[in-house]
């Protein structure tokens, strides 16, 4: 019985953390000023704060029901694709010079996500303008 | 007991406000967002709100069919993301 008022407890600050990381990513998304810079609150924060609420489920279901540990699974999954989304967005950026742009490579010519081929070379100027 | 309880529903209805504010706000930026890059960090930001306001749905109503969509939600989201940044980059999705 104890043990149970403690994990209902568990589960409310479980919920908690993750509404304010999860919000604290929204914010970061809208009041950043740089596109890379934005890029850091969501793919981070609010992958963290799903990650509390999911352990608020995992909880929840052993509290009130058979339990389970499917979330660890949905938890997994977000924490190793987002970093690779992440990078995903940064290339965009990148690619489109949207931002501050990183300094030449020393062995080649340029980097090869600013190498577009020749033959796409006026679709890509008129993609920009 | 009872207390308890009843400080998790209160804290279920602020978690349900607080993800869609988030939720909204990801809204926002995918609309004034200067540029793809914004637009698609603001669709990935969305899809894993959706994952949490499911997930929120399940403790809610105490049960655990909601696992498989939250899974598919997650797993289609990467997928789009990285599609859509393939676009912008090579002007293809599969070449």
């Amino acid at each position: 019985m104890t043990l149970e008022i403690v994990a209902v407890y568990a589960i409310s600050a479980c919920l908690l953390i993750g509404t304010f990381f999860t919000v604290v990513g929204a914010i970061g998304l809208l009041r950043f000023n740089d596109s890379m810079t934005r890029l850091h609150a969501p793919t981070k924060v609010s992958t963290m704060g799903i990650g509390a609420l999911l352990l608020a489920s995992m909880i929840h279901s052993y509290v009130f029901g058979e339990g389970s540990l499917h979330d660890l699974l949905i938890m997994a999954f977000l924490f190793v694709t987002a970093p690779i989304s992440a990078n995903f967005i940064a290339k965009v950026n990148i690619h489109r010079r949207s931002c501050q742009m990183p300094k030449p490579p020393k062995a080649d010519t340029t980097w090869a996500t600013l190498n577009v081929p020749e033959a796409d070379r006026d679709i890509e100027e008129t993609g920009k303008a | 007991m009872t207390a308890a309880v009843e400080l998790m529903d209160l804290v279920l209805i602020i978690a349900f406000i607080g993800v869609a504010l988030g939720q909204l706000a990801a809204m926002v930026r995918l609309v004034i967002g200067p540029g793809p890059g914004d637009r698609i960090l603001a669709l990935d930001t969305m899809v894993i709100n959706a994952i949490g306001l499911i997930v929120l749905l399940g403790v809610w109503q105490g049960t655990r069919i909601y696992f498989e969509a939250s899974m598919i939600v997650a797993m289609l989201g990467f997928v789009s993301t990285v599609a859509y940044a393939r676009f912008i980059l090579r002007g293809d999705i599969i070449e």
